[in-house]
């Protein structure tokens, strides 16, 4: 099974055309950890975010996180905090930020920046230079999250 | 998209019955050998008290796959390395069996690799088959993590099976061990994850289907299920580093070898296991 999960994460060749709307990500602007504007301009789609939040080659957010409201996929990790309930938690500027580069919030996180333009160690070599998302679904990913309240 | 309470409800506690707290408590014995599968952690290991051996984070399956060596398919190779042994190979008209007659005569020494030899080099038991082949037997180095590679290191590997890891990390060691600790700590790849964030702060938790494990490597080579073969331990350092999207080291590297060294040190008086089988 880790065979699969792993593949599933070494095969995500996240998208990266960046639009020319799109904040880029070396200029994602940090306040308290939050992220005030919207990366595109534009409000996320909930829909988009959804199937993004569970694609293994996107957002991937099941590797680490339990979500209540996606029952139909089985083996939700246990690394990260359940989401259920996420946007009585969290406000949409704060979960843009988390997802963007949780590390601005919580430094010593686990979790990787999803939308940043700093280069890691030793990147692979197709990946070098790309975010794991675009900006758009980090707007999708957000708006799906602030759908998850009582 | 908002979910009723009732129904959100009934689907977390659905969740608890695949929630998993750290290794289990089954014990490993292989034909009435009982193999020790925790130990103390050693005292350089500040942030874990006991170390597991990767056996204990598996499904009874795959345990049990380890628990009888006719149900270990990691023994078809061992039988391909006492074949490998046997054959002559090279320009001075040996096999490994012309010198080493008794295989038996490797026990102990998979516990105390890798070590620093008289060169002042840190050395592999990959490194030592190949230096026997080019040196000794006039024959071609295998390819380091290939099959030859991984079937003669589990035969020689088996002769230690069920004694405690014991490697050296002082002296000449302390230098490799320090660098093996340095890479072991640093974040690396496109997801900015170390060795450590996962096999050390988050091991006997779930990653979507996978059970984290400590990450020890008492039982290389190991029989994957994942690829129905035997794998070496620089190869499988290989396939993590491109889990997080990093550019792996070389089989073989002074990196790999240094961290080698330093996950060995971390499993110190956990058994060795080999050919343990995995998933």
């Amino acid at each position: 099974m880790k065979n699969q999960l792993l593949a599933a994460l070494v095969l995500c060749v996240g998208p990266t055309l960046v639009a020319a709307e799109d904040v880029a990500p070396g200029d994602v602007a940090f306040s308290d950890g939050a992220v005030l504007a919207s990366l595109t301009g534009a409000v996320g789609d909930a829909v988009a975010g959804r199937a993004a939040f569970i694609n293994r080659k996107q957002g991937n957010c099941l590797a680490c996180h339990a979500n209540a409201e996606i029952p139909e996929q089985s083996f939700h990790g246990e690394v990260g905090p359940p989401l259920d309930f996420v946007a009585e938690r969290w406000t949409a500027e704060e979960l843009r930020g988390i997802v963007s580069n949780a590390k601005m919030m919580f430094p010593d996180t686990i979790m990787p920046a999803f939308y940043n333009g700093l280069e890691p160690n030793r990147s692979l070599k197709k990946f070098a230079g790309k975010t794991v998302l675009s900006a758009q679904q980090v707007e999708d990913i957000v708006a799906y999250l602030q759908t998850l309240s009582e | 998209m908002k979910l009723q309470n009732a129904i959100a409800a009934a689907a977390i506690l659905s969740f608890a019955g695949t929630m998993s707290f750290a290794q289990d408590d089954n014990e490993l014995s292989v034909d009435g050998q009982l193999i020790s599968t925790e130990a103390d952690a050693p005292a350089h290991m500040e942030n874990v008290g006991t170390v597991y051996s990767g056996w204990r984070f598996r499904s009874e399956d795959t345990q049990a796959m380890q628990m009888d060596d006719f149900d270990n398919s990691g023994f078809v190779f061992v039988d391909d390395g006492l074949s490998l042994m046997a054959s002559v190979d090279g320009s001075e008209g040996k096999s490994c069996a012309s010198c080493h007659e008794n295989v038996e005569d490797f026990a102990g020494l998979k516990a105390k690799l890798p070590r620093v030899n008289d060169s002042g080099e840190l050395e592999t038991m990959e490194e030592l088959v190949n230096t026997c082949r080019t040196e000794r037997m006039g024959a071609e180095p295998w390819k380091y993590s290939g099959s030859q590679m991984t079937a003669v290191t589990a035969v020689i590997g088996l002769q230690s099976r069920g004694m405690p890891i014991d490697v050296a990390i002082d002296g000449p060691a302390a230098s490799f061990w320090e660098r093996g600790q340095e890479l072991y700590y640093a974040r690396v790849g496109q997801l900015d994850l170390s060795c450590a964030n996962c096999h050390e702060d988050n091991y006997g938790t779930m990653i979507r289907a996978d059970h984290l494990s400590q990450g020890q490597i008492n039982g290389f080579p190991t029989y994957r299920l994942k690829n129905a073969k035997l794998n070496g331990v620089h190869n499988r350092f290989s396939g993590c580093m491109k889990n997080v999207r990093a550019e792996p080291y070389a089989d073989g590297s002074d990196e790999f070898k240094a961290l080698e060294l330093y996950l060995a040190s971390r499993g110190t008086g956990l058994s060795v296991e080999t050919p343990s089988v995995r998933n």
